[in-house]
């Protein structure tokens, strides 16, 4: 059994820099590398773009690039990859994956794909109740895109008992695909709620990437940080009964400190005490935190409660469209100009019979942001740009927005700055919801690919 | 003194549907009696004015010295649904950095920022 388990986060959104990932499989002496990459609605959007975009493999766009990026490192050095990058499409992930390890000249390697968290067919007979308006699932028939149940650390761990070298998944929760290499490495028991919660909360801190190692923290003034457009992705070395210190490579930019990793064990998360996800309800209330050296923080006794029957499904729906553009005031005045344009677009909006769910003119400097939370006493400022959107339920309706804004190019008023529209003015919406599954009725199914 | 809170804590919020959950955390440990008195739930909803529309729910972690604010109704009907800029309610976190908190004049040597204090309303 391993002594120390060093575990490395390589993504924490479809969108997250590659370069720091690149770098951890270079330098972090790291056992896993595991990479998150969906969202919410990642699945939903994905559905949609795979009906009308033939080319689109339902895979992460960004595969390419990161395996590019890491596999050379991570095959030199023995390195294990995990990632969620599957999205729709596993199967062809996995294949994929194959082929950029033939490119390198890696062969006999195993990878394997994990399959069976898409219940979009049956969705509707396995679940009751939408969690968030109590209605019954069932009102979501019409609307209906994908439906996917998030599933925990167990298929990971059954792929690596089988010898694969590479996991790829599609919807697994976030902190099981860090989760699983502990349980796999140190044998720990799927109802062993202690060591699972230390594990899970573990997982949770790494699988935001740079938001634990100085992202979405600096404030320049209050928390500084060195380098800051240099972040390292977070380690983690952990120990067989979880504890575990969280540092990042030498040399990088950000900080791992006390105030980075509280401030990433409560993102997104609700009653502390009971952090539910598929393998173990989490509980962060009894946790120690010592910085035990620079960017090292040793983490221990985050406790765990057994896991629930049941599994988290997200429900992606078709649900209208959003349109939206903006125009902008400078000078002295701005503020005066930017109210007298939401009167006009107001009337306009009304003479041209815009049917909106909701609209919102807000502007950009004073309250476009934060909304009615901005103080009232909020100085003006030298520059505004008027913000304008609103969610229709058919794009005839949202693209009037836009329509309407270009009207304040020449019959709107004095000193309106505009721009030619360049881009897409109307969104379709995809609203998610939420529900649960008996975990019985969920079984994953793994394939197995070899380079 | 009525000190702003972001000379005593920091804080980040995160998305789900459409609740934020907008943590907060002493910098110090004595600063955490303080906010635990003084920044209570229905205050923290008076704070947000309108555009936290349903209830707040304030957990106490006093183990890391922070409160856990759980919002409802915050993301305009949730991520995809809303129509606010900042959907995700990214940087709904800094506004309660500007709430006033009332601090004895033994701890003010230990605020944070102290170079950008600034005389509070």
């Amino acid at each position: 059994m391993k002594k120390i388990l060093r575990i490395g986060a390589g993504a924490a959104w479809w969108g997250d820099r590659v370069e720091p990932a690149q770098l951890s499989a270079e330098q972090g002496q790291l056992d896993y590398l595991c990479f998150e990459t969906m969202a919410e609605a990642t699945v939903s959007a994905a559905q949609v773009r795979a009906r009308r975009d033939p080319t689109f493999q339902g895979y992460d766009t960004y595969l390419d690039d990161r395996m590019k990026a890491v596999l050379p490192a991570c095959m030199k050095q023995g390195t294990r990859i995990i990632t969620n990058q599957g999205w729709i499409n596993p199967d062809a992930a996995a294949k994929r994956i194959v082929h950029w390890l033939q490119e390198f000249g890696y062969t006999g390697v195993k990878v394997a794909s994990v399959n069976g968290s898409l219940i979009t067919e049956h969705v509707l007979g396995m679940t009751d109740t939408i969690l968030e308006n109590s209605k019954p699932t069932s009102s979501l028939k019409d609307t209906l895109i994908s439906a996917e149940a998030y599933l925990g650390a167990e298929p990971i761990v059954t792929a690596l008992k089988a010898g694969a070298h590479i996991v790829v998944t599609g919807r697994v929760a976030d902190p099981s695909i860090f989760m699983a290499p502990m349980m796999f490495e140190f044998g720990w028991d799927p109802m062993d709620a202690a060591k699972l919660g230390q594990g899970m909360g573990i997982g949770h801190l790494l699988e935001c990437g740079a938001q634990v190692t100085g992202g979405y923290f600096s404030d320049p003034g209050f928390k500084d940080v060195a380098q800051p457009w240099n972040f390292g992705f977070p380690i983690a070395e952990v120990e067989a009964d979880g504890t575990t210190v969280i540092t990042k490579v030498a040399g990088t930019g950000g900080a791992v400190n006390l105030q980075t990793v509280k401030e990433q064990m409560l993102y997104e998360v609700h009653d502390p005490a009971n952090y539910l996800t598929p393998d173990v309800v989490v509980d962060f209330t009894t946790v120690k935190l010592e910085q035990v050296g620079p960017d090292r923080v040793k983490v221990w006794n985050i406790s765990g409660k057994p896991r629930t029957a049941t599994l988290k499904v997200s429900i992606g729906c078709i649900e209208g469209f959003i349109g939206e553009d903006m125009f902008f005031y400078a000078g002295p005045g701005a503020l005066r100009r930017a109210e007298l344009a939401k009167t006009i677009l107001t009337e306009r909006f009304r003479i041209v019979g815009l049917v909106a769910e909701e609209v919102r003119i807000d502007f950009l400097g004073i309250n476009a942001i934060h909304g009615a939370a901005t103080p009232v006493d909020a100085p003006e400022p030298y520059e505004i740009a008027v913000r304008v959107a609103a969610r229709t339920a058919t794009r005839e309706q949202a693209l009037k927005v836009g329509r309407e804004v270009d009207g304040m190019a020449v019959s709107g008023i004095g000193h309106t700055g505009k721009r030619v529209p360049h881009a897409e003015r109307t969104r379709e919406i995809i609203g998610v919801w939420s529900s649960l599954v008996p975990r019985e009725k969920v079984p994953f199914s793994i394939s197995y690919f070899e380079s | 003194m009525k000190i702003q809170l972001q000379h005593l804590a920091h804080a980040r919020s995160g998305d789900k549907g459409d609740t934020s959950n907008i943590a907060v955390f002493a910098y110090e440990p004595e600063f955490y009696p303080l906010l635990k008195a003084q920044l209570t739930a229905e205050r923290f909803k008076a704070f947000y004015r309108g555009a936290i529309k349903g209830q707040v729910l304030r957990y106490e972690v006093d183990n890391i010295e922070a409160m856990n604010f759980v919002c409802h109704g915050a993301l305009g009907g949730g991520v995809s649904r809303s129509l606010c800029l900042d959907n995700y309610g990214k940087a709904l976190s800094a506004a309660v950095l500007g709430f006033d908190i009332e601090v004895p004049d033994h701890l003010m040597d230990k605020l944070h920022g102290k170079q950008l204090l600034k005389p509070s309303h």
